[in-house]
C-alpha cells in the first residue's frame, strides 16, 4: 500500500466510510462504489443530500454515475493526466490551502541540485539505469540530508513495495532546508509546478478524451469545496490499483489532497475501497512475500540481513515513529519463537527466511510454469478465474507435484486438471480439496476498508469435515513440529522454536481464536499480562507482539475491543477497533491549525485544550496527547520527540505529508503519466517514454503483448469490472441461486456506434480478443459506454465483468484469460484495467439465439 | 363449555369488541399459536464475508442450525443494510453444493475420490515435509538463507486476521516459505 503509505506514512485509508457524509465534494474514480460497495455508498448519498457535489470519473456509466452530479467518461489508463491536470489547475489558480501546505507538507523542502525531473530527461527522473531497468534514487533526497552511516540511499530490488523503506533505507531525512515562501526554484512546490505544467485541459482532452470544459467544471467544483470551511474526499478501488502505474495514480490523488488541505480533516481524506472482507487485514498481518506483520520488511538476502543489528540499522529511522522499528521487530520474534528467542541468538532473527527475488503470486507462478515449484497451498482464492492470464495460470498448475485447496465449494482452481487442454491422464498433480468453514462457523476478525477490526461470533459448527483455516494450520503445524522434533537439523531450528501451544476447544479441537488475537495484541513475556498498546513494547525481549499496529485491540482479559458493539459519537467509537490505537481519521492533528485551534467551527475534529494541556475532540488524537502545539524538539531528540508540535504525519522522519517522495518508490518521486503497456495512442506528454520504464512485462510464450502503441489487430480499449450480484472469481456467488438468477451470464458492454461498425445487435454473441486469448460474450449494446474523442480520433472502449468461469449455477468464459501477467514495480500488481483488444461479431451462430435490442 | 365455543367464534368477538374484524379478534387458535421463525433463537453478531465495507450481520441460529442472516441495525457503518450479496450469505453457508468431505484427486486420475480428514492431513504433512527437505537452502555463500523455495501459498484476503497470522507464522516463521501471497496489493 505504498501509494498512501509513502504519501502519508501508513498504508491504509485515511478516513472512515461514515465520514463521507461530512464531505462538501466527493470524487469517485477507479471505482463504481454504488455497485461494488453498495452499502458504503449510502454515506455518499447522504453527503449529496446535505449538498455535496458528487463526481464520478469512469469509463462506464453505472449506478454510481446515476447518483452523481457529474459523470466524466475518460479513457481507461489516463488517470494521471486527469489528476495531474487537477494539480496543475490548483497551482495555476492559487487554489492550494497555503496555511496547511507550508507547515504540514514537504512543499517547502529544498531538493538536491543534481536532481533532474522528467521535464529535463524526456520522461525519466535522474538515477535511471537502463541496464538494470531500475532507479538509483539518491538524487531524490532532500538537499543537505547526510548519508546514513556511510551508506548511500538505495532500494534493494527485492525490498520496498508493501514494506516500510521510507526514511529507513533513505538517508537522514530529518535534516533538510526549507523555504516557507515556496519561492525557491528547487523547493518541492516549484519542482511540482514545473513537473505538471504541461498537464493542461488541452492535454486532458487529447489523452483522456474529456472535453476541456467538462474537465474545468470538475476542477472548479472539487477545488472550490476545499479550504478552512470545506473539505473534499476521494474514493478509489482497483480501477486505480490494477495498472502498470497503479501506485502512482494513488500518489497523484494524495498530492492533490495535500495541496487542498484535505488530509486528517472531517469530510476529507482518501478512502481506499478494498474488495474482500479482510484485504486490509491480510496486508496488515500479511500473507505476503515482502513484509512481516505491521509493515516490517522481510529480510532480503545480502549485507543488510547478516545480523539483526544491520537490519535494524537499515530500517530504523532516527526521527519519527519508525525509530521504534527494533521494538516491533523484536516483539514479533518473541511472539514467534518465545523463550527460544534470546539476545544471544538475536531473538531468532536468523531463522526467518531471506527473500532472493520476486516471490509474489505472479513471480512464483512463472516459476511454477517452469517446473520450479513442487507444492502449492491455495486458501479462499480462485486464481484459475481471478488471476491475470488465467489460462496460463491454469496450465502452470499441471507442473506441480501437489496442490492443496481449501474452499467452501469446488472451484476451477481445485478442478484445473479438468479445465485445461491436456488430458487428465497426463497431469501428475496430486490434489487435496479440503472443505472450509464459512464466516458464521468460526470466531475471528476481519479488518474492513477503513482499518476497522470487527470480530465475528461463531454461530454454528461447520458441516461435515469442514474446518477453519486456523484449525488446518494449527493441526498441520502440530504434525510438522513433531517431525522437526525428531530431526534436529539447522533448518528445523525455527520450527522447533515456534511457539505453538495453542488452547483447543470442542469436539474438533478448534484453536481458541481469542488467544491468537491476544498474541497479536501482545503481552509481557515474564507474566503473560496483555499489553495495553504498542507504546508498551520493548526491544529487549521483555515483550511479545504479533502485529504492533493492532496492539491495543485486546488490552486486558475479557476486553476484546474488536468485539465492541456499543457505538458512540460521530465516528462510532466503541464499535470495533480501528488501527492504530482506535484512531478513526488518520493524521487528525492536521484538522487543527498550527496553533492547535480548529480551522473552522464547521470542520473541527481534534484540537488542543489549553486548559487541560492536551489534545481532545471527536476522535482519538493521532498525535502525542500531551505534545503542545508550540513544542520544538531539541537537536539530539529521537523518535516522536524529534517531531514538533505541528508535525501531523508522525510516521515520517520529517513529520510532514510527502508531496515529494524522497524514498520508498521504484518508479519516481512524483507521478508521471505513462501509457498502459498496451495503448491505442502515443504518450503525448513524453513521446520517448511510452510506458512505465520500471514496470515488468514478464513477456514470454503464453504471455504475449500487442504492440505498445496502436496495434491494428487490437483497436479497442478493454477494461474489466465487478457486478453487484457477483463476487470476484465467483466462488462465493456463482453457486448461489439468487445471485446466479440476478446476473446469469457474461456480457460485454459496447457502444451503439461500435455495434453498428461491427454489425451486431443487442444480445448477439461477440468475440473479444487480446494477444493472450479470446472469450465469447453476449453484447450489451448501451450508451452507458461512449466512444471517446481523443483530439479528433475516435477510440472505442468496451467493458467486461470478470466473475464467470466453467463451474457453478451460471457459467461463462474466463475474462481474465485476456489479461497479461505484468508487474507494476512497487507492489507487483497486474494491469487488468486497461489494455487493447478487438471486438468482433461471433462467427459461430450456434450459441447465438439472436434477439433484438 | 358452550361459552368457550361461542367465545372462539370470531363474529362474536367482533361484535363484543365493536371492532372491524381485521384485528386480533379475527385470529384463529392456529394463528395465535404461530411464532416468528426466530422465536427463542440465539443470535451471533457477525460481519458480512463479501466486500470490505464490513456490514454488521445478525446470525440467527437454534440447535446448531442456521435460521437466517439479517443486517445489524446497530452497525454504525451499515445501519442494518445488506446488499444482494450480503443478503445471500445465508445461502452461501447452507446451499447444497457446499463441500463437506475432503476430495482427493490422485495423479493422472480423471475423478475425485473422498478421503478421510485425518488421512488427508497426514498426507499433506508428508508432502510438505518431503518437498521442504528437497528444496530447503540453509545458506548461500556462507550466509544464512533458511529458505524453502519449492512450496508456495496463495490466499488470505477472504480469511480472518487470526488465520493470516497463523499462516504467516507457520509458513514463513517456521517452515521458511518466501512465496507467500494473496489478493491484496495496494
Amino acid at each position: 500500500m505504498p501509494g498512501l503509505g509513502t504519501s502519508f506514512g501508513r498504508g491504509g485509508a485515511t478516513t472512515a466510510q461514515q465520514d463521507l457524509a461530512n464531505s462538501d465534494a466527493i470524487l469517485i474514480m477507479g471505482s463504481s462504489m454504488a455497485e461494488a460497495h453498495p452499502v458504503g455508498f449510502q454515506w455518499v448519498v447522504e453527503a449529496r443530500e446535505r449538498g455535496a457535489t458528487v463526481i464520478h470519473a469512469d469509463p462506464r456509466f453505472s449506478r454510481t454515475s446515476a447518483m452523481a452530479d457529474l459523470w466524466v467518461p475518460l479513457r481507461a489508463g489516463s488517470d494521471i493526466v486527469f489528476l495531474g491536470a487537477m494539480i496543475n489547475y490548483v497551482l495555476d489558480n492559487g487554489r492550494e490551502f497555503r496555511d496547511y501546505v507550508v507547515p504540514y507538507t514537504n512543499a517547502a523542502t529544498i531538493l538536491r541540485d543534481d536532481l533532474k525531473d522528467t521535464e529535463d530527461l524526456d520522461g525519466l527522473f535522474s538515477g535511471w539505469d537502463p541496464e538494470k531497468k531500475a532507479y538509483s534514487p539518491e538524487t531524490w533526497d532532500y538537499r543537505g540530508s547526510p548519508s546514513k552511516k556511510g551508506k548511500a540511499a538505495g532500494h534493494h530490488e527485492a525490498t520496498g513495495g508493501h514494506s516500510k523503506d521510507r526514511g529507513g533505507e533513505a538517508d537522514e531525512l530529518s535534516v533538510f532546508e526549507r523555504d516557507p515562501t515556496l519561492e525557491h526554484p528547487r523547493c518541492v512546490f516549484q519542482v511540482l509546478r514545473r513537473h505538471f505544467s504541461r498537464y493542461t485541459p488541452e492535454m486532458v482532452e487529447k489523452l483522456c478524451g474529456v472535453p476541456r470544459e467538462k474537465f474545468l467544471e470538475v476542477a472548479e467544483k472539487f477545488t472550490a469545496a476545499s479550504g478552512p470551511e470545506k473539505t473534499a474526499a476521494i474514493c478509489y478501488a482497483v480501477g486505480w490499483t490494477q495498472h502498470s502505474v497503479g501506485v502512482q495514480i494513488i500518489r497523484t490523488a494524495s498530492i492533490l489532497q495535500l495541496l487542498l488541505g484535505n488530509i486528517g480533516r472531517p469530510g476529507g481524506g482518501i478512502l481506499a475501497l478494498r474488495g474482500h472482507a479482510s484485504i486490509q487485514g491480510s496486508t496488515d498481518i500479511p500473507t505476503l512475500y515482502d513484509i512481516l506483520p505491521g509493515y516490517l520488511p522481510m529480510p532480503t538476502f545480502g549485507e543488510d540481513s547478516k545480523s539483526l543489528a544491520a537490519f535494524v540499522q537499515k530500517h530504523r529511522s532516527r526521527t519519527g515513529w519508525w525509530a521504534n522499528f527494533d521494538k516491533y521487530l523484536v516483539s514479533l520474534l518473541k511472539a514467534y519463537y518465545d523463550d527460544a528467542a534470546t539476545p544471544d541468538n538475536e531473538f531468532g532473527f536468523s531463522w526467518l527466511p531471506r527473500t532472493t527475488g520476486d516471490h509474489s503470486h505472479l513471480g512464483y507462478w512463472l516459476d511454477m510454469a517452469d517446473g520450479k515449484l513442487e507444492g502449492l497451498f491455495v486458501f479462499g482464492q480462485n486464481p484459475a478465474v481471478g488471476a491475470p492470464n488465467a489460462g496460463f495460470e491454469r496450465k502452470a498448475m499441471a507442473k506441480l507435484q501437489w496442490l492443496v485447496v481449501r474452499e467452501m465449494v469446488e472451484t476451477e482452481t481445485a478442478a484445473f486438471w479438468r479445465e485445461i487442454d491436456v488430458p487428465p491422464e497426463e497431469i501428475d498433480t496430486e490434489v487435496f480439496l479440503f472443505p472450509a468453514a464459512g464466516h458464521a462457523e468460526k470466531n475471528g476478525t476481519f479488518t474492513n476498508t477503513q482499518r476497522l477490526l470487527q470480530w465475528r461470533e461463531k454461530a454454528v459448527d461447520p458441516p461435515g469435515d469442514a474446518r477453519s483455516e486456523t484449525w488446518f494450520i494449527y493441526h498441520l503445524g502440530r504434525r510438522l513440529k513433531e517431525r522437526a522434533a525428531r530431526e534436529r537439523r539447522p533448518r528445523n531450528a525455527g520450527l522447533n522454536a515456534l511457539w505453538w501451544d495453542y488452547r483447543t476447544e470442542g469436539r474438533h479441537q478448534e484453536p481458541d481464536v481469542e488467544q491468537i488475537l491476544q498474541e497479536i495484541n501482545g503481552w509481557t513475556v515474564a507474566d503473560r499480562e496483555l499489553v495495553s498498546g504498542f507504546a508498551d513494547l520493548k526491544a529487549d525481549g521483555s515483550t511479545a507482539c504479533g502485529c504492533w499496529i493492532y496492539s491495543g485491540v485486546f488490552p486486558e482479559l475479557g476486553n476484546n475491543r474488536a468485539n465492541g458493539r456499543e457505538p458512540a459519537g460521530p465516528y462510532g467509537h466503541g464499535w470495533g477497533f480501528a488501527w492504530p490505537a482506535d484512531r478513526r481519521i488518520l493524521y487528525n492533528r492536521a484538522s487543527a491549525r498550527p496553533d492547535g485551534k480548529p480551522w473552522s467551527e464547521r470542520k473541527k475534529l481534534v484540537w488542543w485544550d489549553a486548559e487541560k494541556e492536551e489534545w481532545t475532540g471527536h476522535d482519538t488524537p493521532d498525535f502525542a496527547k500531551k505534545k503542545r502545539p508550540d513544542y520544538k524538539p531539541k537537536k539530539k531528540a529521537e523518535g516522536d520527540d524529534a517531531l514538533s508540535g505541528t508535525d501531523p504525519f508522525l510516521m515520517h522522519p520529517d513529520g510532514v505529508g510527502w508531496i515529494w517522495v524522497p524514498s520508498g518508490l521504484k518508479d519516481g518521486p512524483l507521478p508521471t503519466h505513462y501509457e498502459p503497456l498496451e495503448s491505442p495512442v502515443e504518450n503525448a506528454l513524453y513521446p520517448r517514454q511510452q510506458s512505465n520504464p520500471a514496470a515488468d512485462r514478464k513477456e514470454r510464450p503464453g504471455n504475449a503483448y500487442g504492440s505498445a502503441v496502436d496495434d491494428g489487430r487490437f483497436p479497442h480499449v478493454l477494461t474489466t469490472y465487478r457486478l453487484t450480484e457477483h463476487h470476484t472469481a465467483g466462488g462465493m456467488s456463482r453457486p448461489l441461486s439468487h445471485l446466479a438468477e440476478l446476473a446469469p451470464e457474461l456480457f460485454c458492454e459496447i457502444s451503439p456506434e461500435l455495434a453498428r461498425e461491427i454489425r451486431i445487435r443487442h444480445g448477439d454473441w461477440v468475440i473479444i480478443s487480446t494477444a493472450r486469448a479470446s472469450v465469447e460474450a453476449r453484447a450489451l449494446v448501451t450508451e452507458r459506454i461512449r466512444p471517446l474523442d481523443l483530439a479528433g480520433r475516435r477510440v472505442e472502449q468496451v467493458a467486461l465483468p470478470y466473475h464467470f468461469g466453467p463451474i457453478g449455477l451460471v457459467t461463462g468464459d474466463v475474462v481474465n484469460d485476456l489479461v497479461a501477467i505484468s508487474e507494476e514495480p512497487n507492489v507487483r500488481i497486474m494491469e487488468a484495467k486497461a489494455m487493447t483488444c478487438r471486438v468482433e461479431r461471433s462467427g459461430g451462430t450456434a450459441r447465438s439465439d439472436g434477439g433484438g435490442a | 363449555m358452550l361459552k368457550e365455543i361461542i367465545d372462539r367464534w370470531p363474529l362474536v368477538r367482533q361484535i363484543r369488541g365493536g371492532t372491524d374484524g381485521t384485528g386480533p379478534e379475527a385470529m384463529s387458535g392456529q394463528t395465535r399459536r404461530l411464532l416468528p421463525r426466530h422465536d427463542g433463537a440465539e443470535v451471533a453478531r457477525s460481519i458480512c464475508p463479501y466486500c470490505a465495507v464490513g456490514c454488521g450481520q445478525l446470525v440467527f441460529h437454534r440447535g446448531n442450525r442456521l435460521l437466517s442472516i439479517e443486517g445489524d441495525p446497530k452497525s454504525p457503518i451499515s445501519r442494518g443494510h445488506l446488499c444482494p450479496k450480503g443478503a445471500a450469505s445465508f445461502e452461501l453457508l447452507t446451499h447444497p453444493g457446499r463441500l463437506k468431505r475432503v476430495k482427493y484427486r490422485a495423479p493422472r486420475s480423471r475423478e475425485w475420490t473422498e478421503m478421510d480428514l485425518e488421512t488427508a492431513m497426514d498426507r499433506v504433512a508428508d508432502r510438505v515435509w518431503e518437498s521442504r527437505n528437497r528444496t530447503f537452502h540453509e545458506e548461500r555463500d556462507g550466509q544464512s538463507l533458511m529458505q524453502c523455495s519449492g512450496i508456495a501459498h496463495l490466499g488470505g484476503a477472504t480469511l480472518d486476521d487470526e488465520e493470516n497470522y497463523m499462516i504467516k507464522k507457520l509458513f514463513t516463521g517456521g517452515l521458511g516459505f518466501v512465496a507467500v501471497s494473496n489478493q491484496a496489493r495496494i
